[in-house]
Order: structure tokens, then sequence, then C-alpha cells
């Protein structure tokens, strides 16, 4: 809905304006010692896209997530989100800025209760305030009843397990709903950009299917989240992505459409071998 | 008898189960021998095992989950019983003022690393830093306890600052070794320091308020109380205190950001929680609560020493923390009575105290790492009354 209007929308011209894109990467590289994670690595992801971003093992795909969230500082390049620079900013800032992640190896707080671990996420749009938190408890209180009830409809909608368990801890819980749980936390502060690093590791087939299906409903309710995605498995690359960015050592060999990087040369010769080619 | 508590009301189970404790302790702490004291522990122990097996510890953990409020005033009652019992008696006011301030430096080393994940061993140090605070001010400014507790813990924080670069920026070891550092440099700076009285210390003038001296003792209903009670109460006010703000802490926004730079500071980052703001807040709103705990000790104590302020001291504190369970305010307050009290009971392991808490600790570690009363599931609001099911 927001993008036809943005779409639609005129300047002072009278001329349409342009969406622009929502992420812009240009040249980014990365080096740990000897090894070059990421080489002179450029892409871009418009409103509303979403993005398969895919090579073998070792091939720099989660390094450009830690680069791109500030967990690692760039050695060169730029990253443009959202009209803004966010180049070597602070994982903090990218977040603020509205850019949400999942993590390859899950990264929950166990000990905590799946509302705990899914109000992480919501950090920025909750009242951290000293007199708040400690003093204004009637208030705190309704600010917790409402997250609640927003946080309880969100893992509705993945598994109705989940939101009859708000206040379990999530360490007794098996692999699937961990990754949901992990899928809400990103969810819950509604951001533009959602990366979801392998979210299919140590799930089926049909679970994988199932994930996607709710993800994908989530972001139709939310309205134009963009997505890149880092995956394994090619059947949801090709079910789910507009297009398609291929890295090996650290370089981008092929980007385009599923069909056009499936057909590529380069690209079946960087899977050769490797356990990803079926 | 199974039947009999799990249907039972958790308020009312909560009532009888702080009515055991209350009568538990007066007949504990009346024992003189050796054989009477090891006999009642078998029998705790043994009634503490029984309460699991009837479900009664399981309806008093219900009570604490939909009632805290009530169950909070409940523990108050048996402490304001005990102090009652023992108006008239200067030694067991010592022994369970002293409780309640040990509790009270272990709630704010909870804070510290119970939550955060930031390891102080120097809470003696923060503690002494508060008690030399009160002497100083108490011997030359007519401020009264409102304000020279405070600012016990005030001056605690801000000596703290010292050490929140390297507590912060870098990972657990590292800051146990500084803060390990800074327990003995403590000592040795009191040692050396004159004006703070060298190694022999210094005497406390006693807390005033609106010109009632907290040094004699106050006539209630014709009864002359030990002038220890005007502490005992004071000790546990504070305690109150520390407990409800620790407490409303745990259960907020804050508090689970704590939790969360303690479990993972990677993830943490990544969803705008900032780790050094965290670990600093931590920081110092531990040694705040740590230092107001001491003033009052250091004026109750009448006269303190650096001794009294050792690297030891700073090991059975965190020892508390452990026993109790990481976070748990009321195992931290149990807790800090078990390590308080037995000591001075069994007379026989005075002198091993130091061996026995380290062997109790390992024990602790291996076999039950949450602790003798592990923390419960934060709940920001107090849970509905399905979960009493
Ligand atoms: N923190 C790090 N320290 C050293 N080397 C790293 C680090 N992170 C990634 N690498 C290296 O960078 C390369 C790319 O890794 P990664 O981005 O995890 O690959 P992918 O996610 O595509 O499997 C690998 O050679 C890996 O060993
Ligand atoms: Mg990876």
């Amino acid at each position: 809905m927001m993008q036809v209007e943005t779409a639609l929308a005129l300047d002072t011209l009278g001329l349409p304006i342009t969406p622009e894109r929502l992420l812009d990467i240009q040249g980014l590289a990365k080096s740990f010692g000897g090894v070059r994670a990421l080489n002179d690595v450029s892409f871009s992801l418009g409103r509303g896209e979403i993005l398969g971003l895919i090579g073998p093992n070792g091939s720099g795909k989660t390094t450009s997530f830690n680069v791109l969230t500030g967990l690692y500082r760039p050695d060169g390049g730029k990253i443009l989100f959202d009209g803004a620079d966010i180049t070597g900013n602070s994982p903090q800032a990218v977040y603020r800025a509205g850019i949400a992640r999942t993590f390859q190896r899950s990264r929950l707080c166990l000990e905590l209760s799946i509302f705990d671990n899914i109000m992480v996420g919501n950090h920025a749009r909750l009242n951290h305030g000293l007199m708040f938190n400690l003093f204004q408890r009637k208030a705190f209180r309704l600010e917790v009843e409402s997250a609640l009830a927003e946080a309880t409809e969100l893992a509705a909608s993945f598994s109705p397990n989940l939101a009859a368990a708000m206040f379990e801890p999530v360490g007794a819980l098996p692999m699937i709903e961990r990754r949901r749980i992990e899928i809400c936390r990103a969810l819950i502060s509604r951001p533009k950009l959602l990366l979801l690093d392998e979210p299919s590791a140590g799930m089926t087939h049909d679970e994988t299917h199932q994930l996607m299906d709710d993800i994908l409903a989530v972001r139709e309710r939310q309205g134009g989240l963009s997505i890149i995605i880092i995956e394994h498995e090619m059947g949801v690359i090709e079910r789910v992505s507009d297009h398609c960015v291929v890295l090996n050592y650290g370089e981008k060999i092929a980007e385009g459409s599923y069909q056009d990087i499936a057909s590529d040369r380069l690209v079946q010769e960087a899977y050769l071998g490797s356990e990803v080619g079926r | 008898m199974n039947q009999l508590f799990s249907r039972m009301p958790p308020l009312a189970a909560a009532a009888l189960a702080a009515l055991l404790a209350f009568v538990f302790a007066v007949v504990f702490m009346e024992q003189e021998s050796d054989v009477a004291v090891i006999s009642l522990l078998a029998l705790g122990a043994v009634a503490a095992w029984g309460a699991g097996r009837v479900g009664l510890s399981r309806r008093v953990s219900a009570a604490a989950a939909t009632r805290p409020g009530a169950v909070a005033a409940l523990g108050g009652a048996v402490a304001l019983g005990l102090l009652a019992v023992f108006a008239e008696d200067h030694f067991p006011l010592l022994m369970l003022s002293t409780v309640m301030l040990y509790a009270t430096v272990a709630l704010g080393l909870n804070v510290q690393f119970g939550y955060t994940g930031v390891v102080n061993f120097a809470g003696a140090a923060f503690f002494g830093i508060g008690a030399y605070t009160a002497a100083e001010l108490v011997g030359r400014t007519a401020l009264p306890p409102i304000l020279v507790l405070p600012l016990g813990g005030l001056i605690a924080a801000v000596v703290g600052l010292v050490l929140v670069v390297p507590v912060v920026r870098t990972r657990g070891h590292y800051a146990a070794v500084v803060t390990i550092a800074f327990s003995v440099l403590f000592k040795t700076f009191l040692e050396v320091n004159d004006t703070l009285g060298g190694p022999q210390g210094l005497s406390v003038a006693p807390l005033s308020l609106f010109g009632w001296s907290f040094g004699e003792g106050p006539e209630i209903l014709g009864i002359s109380a030990s002038f220890y009670l005007n502490y005992a109460l004071a000790a546990l006010a504070v305690l109150a205190l520390a407990f409800v703000m620790v407490r409303r802490l745990e259960r907020s926004w804050i508090g689970l950001s704590l939790d969360a730079v303690r479990l993972d500071e990677t993830a943490s980052a990544c969803y705008g929680i900032g780790i050094r703001r965290s670990k600093i807040l931590a920081f110092v709103v531990g040694n705040l609560v740590i230092g107001t705990a001491g003033a009052l000790y250091g004026s109750m104590l009448g006269y303190i020493a650096p001794t009294s302020f050792t690297f030891s001291d700073s090991l059975i504190l965190v020892a508390i923390v452990l026993l109790g369970g990481m976070g748990s305010p009321w195992g931290t307050v149990f807790a800090a009575a078990i390590v308080v009290i037995l000591p001075e009971k069994l007379q026989a392991i005075q002198e091993y105290r130091f061996l026995l808490f380290s062997v109790v600790v390992m024990a602790i570690l291996l076999f039950r790492p949450e602790g003798l009363l592990p923390r419960a599931v934060r709940r920001y609001m107090p849970a509905p009354k399905e979960v009493a099911r």
C-alpha cells in the first residue's frame, strides 16, 4: 500500500519521485588476517524486495551481514540505507535505523522467557527511562500489557504453542520453535529490512516451507518489509526471492533472477562438489 | 497430606511457611550448644525437603508469583517479629542486623553479576567505603542518618567509577582480576592512611535522628530495649527499600536489558542495547546499594578497622549470591542468614569458615548451580491466578 502511494507521489516540479533503493552496498571489503572474506562486493535492494544471498560455505555471506549490522567495521566500501550513510555505524545505530537480523547459530537468551526474548527485539519502541521503569509502575504496567498483547499476536502467527507459553523459558523448546522466536524478535520492532541468516538450518523441508509462509504472511500484514535471506535450501530461494546475489570466495560472481543464476556457468562451478549443489 | 497442601490457597501456604520460619528462627537463635544447633539444622533441612514433598513449596512459589507484594510483607513481618522477640538482647539483634545488611550488600552484587554479569570481587571494599564515609560524616557533622546512609552509598559509587573502564571494557576474568586488586589495595590504603585511623581503625559516633541517639536503647511498652534495636530497625528499612527497588529493576525493561547483556552481548548490541551503558548502570547501582548498607554497618559496630573489609569478606559476599541463587532476591536473603548466623552459632566451625564456604560454593556450582532458591522467570506484573493452579 505504502509503496504504491510513494511511487505515485509527485515532487514540486510535478515529476514522479522515483522510489529510491532501500539499501545500496558499494564496493564492500573485509579481511580477517590474510582471508579476504569480502572483496569489492556491491549490490542493492529495492523497497519491499526479497533478495536471496547465496554461495558455498565460507564465501562471505554471514560476514556481509556482520558488516552490514555494524558488528564488523568494513575495510572499504559504503553502505547506504534508507537515504543515509550507515557505513561503520554501531550495531545499536543500525538497529535504530530499521535493520533487524537473525543469526546462523541461534542466539537467544535460553534462560529467559519467550516474551523476554521477543522484547529484546522491541528495544527501540519501549521506554527505558529510569524513572518510568522504577517509579511510574502503573504506566509501565500498561506498556507491558500492550507489548504482551502485540508479542502474543505475532507469536501466534507462527505457532499457537508459542503464544500459549509466553512466560516459559526458551531453553526448553525444540529448534523450530527457537527459530520462530528469533524471527519474532526481529519482526516485533517493525524493521524496514529483515536479514535472515539460514533460517532453515536444523529444520526439515516441510518446517522450512511453513516458516517461510509464516514470514511472508507477517510481511504482508506489516506492509512492504524488505528481506535479505541467506539460504542453502535452493527451493526456498527459488520460491521467495525476487533477485539473487551469488558470492564465492568473498566476491560477487553472479546476480539476477533465480533462473538466471541457476543457469550461470560460474555459479555451477562454484557449487560443484559442494553439498548445496543438489 | 499431598492433597491438603496442593489445594491450599497460595497465600495461606505462604503465611504458614512464614510462621514456621519464624518459630524455627526463634528456637534456633536461642540455642547455645553445638549439638542442639546441628540437630536443629538437620531438622530444618528435613522440613524443607518435606515441604517440597507435600507440595507446600510449590504453593509458596505460586504465592510469590501471584501476590509478590503480600509475600514480601510476610517476609517483613517475620523480620519484625524476630526483632520484637529479641528486643532486649544485644547479641541476637546485632546478628540479625548483620544478616539484613549482608543481604542488602548481596542484593547490590546481584544487580552487578546476577543480572548483568559484571563480576565484583571488591564487595567488602565498597561496603567499607560506606562505613568509613559514615565514620567521617557522623564524627564531623550533624547530618541526620537519612543523609549519612545515602551519602555512604554515593561515595562508594563514585569511588567505584575508578574501576569502570576496566570493568566495562573487557570480559569476565579481567574484571575479576581488577576488582581483586582493588580489594587488596583498599585494605592496604586504609592501613597506611593515618587520618583514617591506620591499622587500628577508628570509632564511629552513634547515628542520631531528630535528637534521638541511636546509641541509647528506646523504652517501648515498659521494656527497655537494646540500643541495637534502633540499628536493626534501620537495617530492616534499608533492606526493604533495596529489596523493593531491586525487584522493580528486575521486573522492568532495564532489568531485561541487563539480563540480555549478561547472556549475549552480540545479540544485545544488534537489538539496540547499549552494552557499556548497561554495565555502568549495574555497577553504579550495585555499589550505591552496597555503600549505603556499609554506612549503617559502620555506625552500628561503633568501631571499624581495615580487617573488617578484606578480600576474604568479599568472597563471602560472592558466596551468598551463589548460594542463594544468582538473581534471586529471596535466595539472597536466605543465604545471607545462613552464611552470617551459622559460624556464630557453631563455634566449632568458626576457625574453618573460609574453608567451609569454599567447599559449599564448589558444591553449589557443581550440583545446584541455580542456587538454593532459584530465580523465577521474570514476571513484569503479578501473574494471573491460573498460574497458581
Ligand atoms: N570473525 C572472524 N575471524 C576470522 N575469520 C573469519 C571471521 N568471520 C568469518 N571469517 C572467515 O571469513 C570467511 C567467510 O566466512 P562467512 O562469512 O562466515 O561465510 P559464509 O557465511 O558464507 O559461510 C571464512 O573464510 C571465515 O573463516
Ligand atoms: Mg554463514
